[in-house]
Formats: structure tokens, sequence, C-alpha cells
């Protein structure tokens, strides 16, 4: 019988829910790592029972966690992160140059059929790989000396690598997302990148057209359409249709196009959701309604989900690793919330009940499809 | 035996329950207990100090003897009570701090 694991990262540890294909009852394992702030838990698609999870603490710092019995028992792993060369600089909030430093994991991408490697983002921004299982880490130098990176500067959060999504039908095609950078794209395995970042317009940087220097929240990516990319942007939500190389806007009739998570339908490659949130300077949903918005257009025409949230008095935030679907059919979509509940739709996002509605602020959300 | 008392979030860590006990070799100083406490338990490596500069991280304390040692030199010899193992070298989670800004 087919079945649904949900990775949660929270900020005081690790949770793991777990359903059959009904998704009507649910397990709830955790808190692993209490205390921790997780930032990320990731399963390997090679291997389901095979996890990884970035455990962080501003007091001791960054651990990675690797589990072999799907989140049962875990142990540590490597946890050395050292860029290659000299580090360099980049651009602190004021301006001035600050040499890069490692601080945290905040994504962890498992390859697609070996269950040892993995990708890891890292703030300061860059990229690491692992091929023994997160044993040791190399860094792919080749993103942070592109030559524009004395010019990437930190968002809100910091200057962290979160999204790395690899071409499913060419894994030497990588996309990544940094705030506040913006997209690159490798097509030989990580040597050599490219900014990808034509037609993002943002008024909070010098430039607004600028090749660099765009918040980019989120990309998401369709496995049968690997040249369409969905962008949720600092503001604005973006598409491209050239595999990063142009973006256009698709805001459409959203009430608010600032947001953070942005995920596509696992069946529909055109059906897209994101989480508007009021500003910027307001991190949590307009009007106290906590609304999905859907797309069945690949863009501009969106409509509300709110069956199952609720629509007074909700003032929430949804961060951009805290979205996540599943591959059964109806499309299981998921979030999590910064008030702790995690909202689940059986039904591609057309009604919604919570899984658990007070855990930690959540960080991250991933779903496993277990066949 | 120098005995060491870890924070709980590090204890959890290295799976151990009380006070660590180590054989460290003469000097006994902070380098050294640190040297063979992440020897014993690796997976504590770069949880109190940089793994490559060694430098303590910024909300770590070392305190022994009702002192706060963490600014002393790491190859400084410690308290002979601590290198006698009369008395535990502690390492804590600073009060305050630790804050990410995710």
């Amino acid at each position: 019988m087919s079945g649904v694991r949900v990775l949660v990262g929270t900020r005081k540890g690790a949770f793991v829910l777990t359903s059959d294909g009904t998704r009507d009852e649910w397990d709830v394992s955790g808190p692993h790592f209490p205390g921790w702030e997780i930032y990320h838990v990731k399963g390997s698609p090679a291997d389901p029972n095979r996890l990884y999870a970035s455990q962080t603490s501003g007091w001791f710092g960054q651990v990675i966690q690797r589990s072999n019995d799907a989140g049962k028992t875990w142990e540590p792993v490597g946890n050395k992160f050292v860029y290659e060369g000299v580090p360099g600089t980049h651009q602190w909030y004021d301006g001035t140059p600050r040499p890069w430093e490692f601080k945290r994991v905040w994504h962890l991408e498992p390859s697609a059929n070996d269950p040892d490697t993995l990708y890891a983002g890292v703030e300061d921004a860059s990229l690491f790989r692992s091929t023994d299982g997160g044993g040791s880490w190399q860094e792919l130098p080749g993103l942070r000396g592109h030559g524009s990176g004395p010019n990437w500067q930190p968002g809100a959060g910091g200057m962290c690598l979160h999204t790395i999504l690899v071409d499913p039908t060419n894994p030497d095609r990588i996309f990544i997302a940094i705030s506040a950078a913006g997209v690159f794209r490798t097509d030989d395995a990580g040597k050599t990148w490219q900014p990808m970042n034509r037609g993002l317009h943002s008024q909070g940087i010098p430039d607004p057209d600028a090749e660099v220097g765009h918040c980019v929240h989120r990309i998401a990516i369709h496995p049968s359409r690997p040249n369409v990319l969905f962008m949720q942007k600092h503001w604005d939500v973006m598409r491209s249709d050239d595999a990063g190389g142009s973006w256009h806007e698709i805001s459409g009739n959203l009430p608010c196009d600032f947001g953070f998570p942005i995920d596509v339908h696992a069946h529909e490659p055109e059906t897209i959701y994101v989480i508007p949130i009021k500003s910027d300077s307001e991190h949590f949903v307009p009007e106290g309604k906590l609304r999905v918005y859907r797309s069945r257009t690949g863009g501009n025409e969106w409509e509300a989900l709110t069956k199952g949230l609720p629509q007074n008095d909700c003032y929430v935030n949804v961060l951009r690793d805290a979205m996540a679907v599943d591959t059964l059919d109806p499309c299981g979509v998921y979030f999590g919330t910064s008030g702790g509940q995690l909202y689940a739709s059986p039904d591609a996002g057309n009604s919604w009940t919570p899984i658990v509605r007070d855990l930690p602020g959540v960080l991250s959300v991933e779903v496993q499809t277990l066949k | 035996m120098i005995r060491v008392v870890l924070p709980t979030h590090l204890r959890r860590l290295a799976q151990v329950a009380g006070e660590v006990q180590l054989e460290v070799q003469d000097p006994a100083t902070q380098r050294a207990v640190l040297d063979a406490l992440e020897s014993r338990y690796p997976m504590l490596r770069g949880t109190i100090r940089d793994q490559v500069t060694h430098q303590r991280r910024a909300f770590i304390r070392f305190f022994a003897l009702e002192q706060d040692l963490s600014h002393e030199s790491p190859d400084g010899l410690l308290p002979e009570a601590v290198a006698k193992g009369e008395e535990p070298l502690v390492v804590i989670g600073a009060m305050a701090g630790g804050r990410s800004g995710r």
C-alpha cells in the first residue's frame, strides 16, 4: 500500500509524520534533536530510508545527521565545510566588504540515483557536495568564484544558498538560488556557472535590472518540463520557459506578490502554488487570512484556496522551504507555518486539514511518497 | 583523568550521560583537553571550537573553580585541581546569544 512520509524541520527539532495513501490518519514522531534548529530534512530518492538533516545552533554550530532507517535512528556525519582557497569577500548589509564565513547549511539535496551523493547549500552562500553519505564535503568553488561574488549581499535571513534543483533529465545541469544574488545555472556538473536573472526587476537594489543581486526566495521545477522554472522572488512571482535564460512576471491577480515558497503540482506541470505574504516589513499573511493560491494556467490567473484554513485573526508566515507536494493521485500538498501548524491537502489544495497544530515554528517541509 | 562537564545538547550529541573523563597527556591545557575530547567523540568536532582555526565558538564558555577560563590561552596550564581531576572543566553555552537570523 502506498504511503506518505512528511519530514519537518522546526526551530526546536525535527518531526517525521507518516500516513498511508489515504492521508487521513497520521503518526507523529519527534522531536528528533530537540532544542536544535533543523533547517532541512530530506530523503534520498534512491533509498527512501536514507534521510539527511541539517541540525544547527548559534551556540554549537553545524551538525549533519544521517538516518538509514527512515528517521528511527540517526548518526552525526561530517560537518566540516571549508571553502576552497582564499574565500574572499562579499558585501555586508552596509555595503562594506565582508570575508566569506561558513555559518550553516540551509538545504540538503540528495542525488536522484545515489544515496551517498548529496549537495548542501550553505550560508555564506556556496554549494558543497558529498559522495560518501555526508562523511566529507567538498566545495564546488566555481560558483563562488563566478566573479560576481564580491557584489553578493545577504538578504534579511543571511546570505544563503537555499534552493538546489538538479535537472532530472541531465544531472550535469543544476540550478541554485541565493538570497540575495539570484539564480545561477551550471551545465557541467558545477565547474562553471552563469547567472540566470534576465527579466528580474528588483527595486531594492541600485540597478533594478542588474545581472546579480536579486533576492530570489525560491525556485521550482516540474520533472517533465525541466526547461520551465517558477520563481517566488522577494516581490514578484516569475516564470522562465528557457531554463532560466529569461524570466517574465506571472503575479497576475494575486492579492500580493511577496512570499517565500512556490511549488508545482506533481502531475500537472502548469499547476503551481504560492502563499502570498503581506510585505517584506510584515512577514504574515494579508488580512489575517491564510490562503494558498493556485494557478492552473502556469501563472497570471490565480484562485484562493481557503477550505480548512483560518480566515480570520491569522498572522503566520510560511518560509521558503516549508511547502512540498507528494506524487500520489490526487496530488497532496503540504506546508508548515511559523506558528507550528502543518497543513495537508490530499486533493491538490481544494481542502486542508492540520496534521499537527502546535509544533515549534516550521522551517522546512519535505515529502516522500512511499510505494 | 580530567573531568569535563558538557552542556545537555552536546551530551546528547555525543551520547554520554554525566561527566566525561579523559586521559590527557601533560601539559594539561585547554587545547589538550579539547583534542582528547574530540578524539574520543568525533561528533563534537566543530561544536566547541572551529575545526580549522581551533578558535572557541563565540557563545561557548569554559568555567572551572567558579572562574571563567574562556579567555585564557588555549595553551595555558589548567588549574591544578582540574588537571588532577579534583574539579571538572565545565563547558557551557553562554546564557545569552546563539540566536540565528532565519
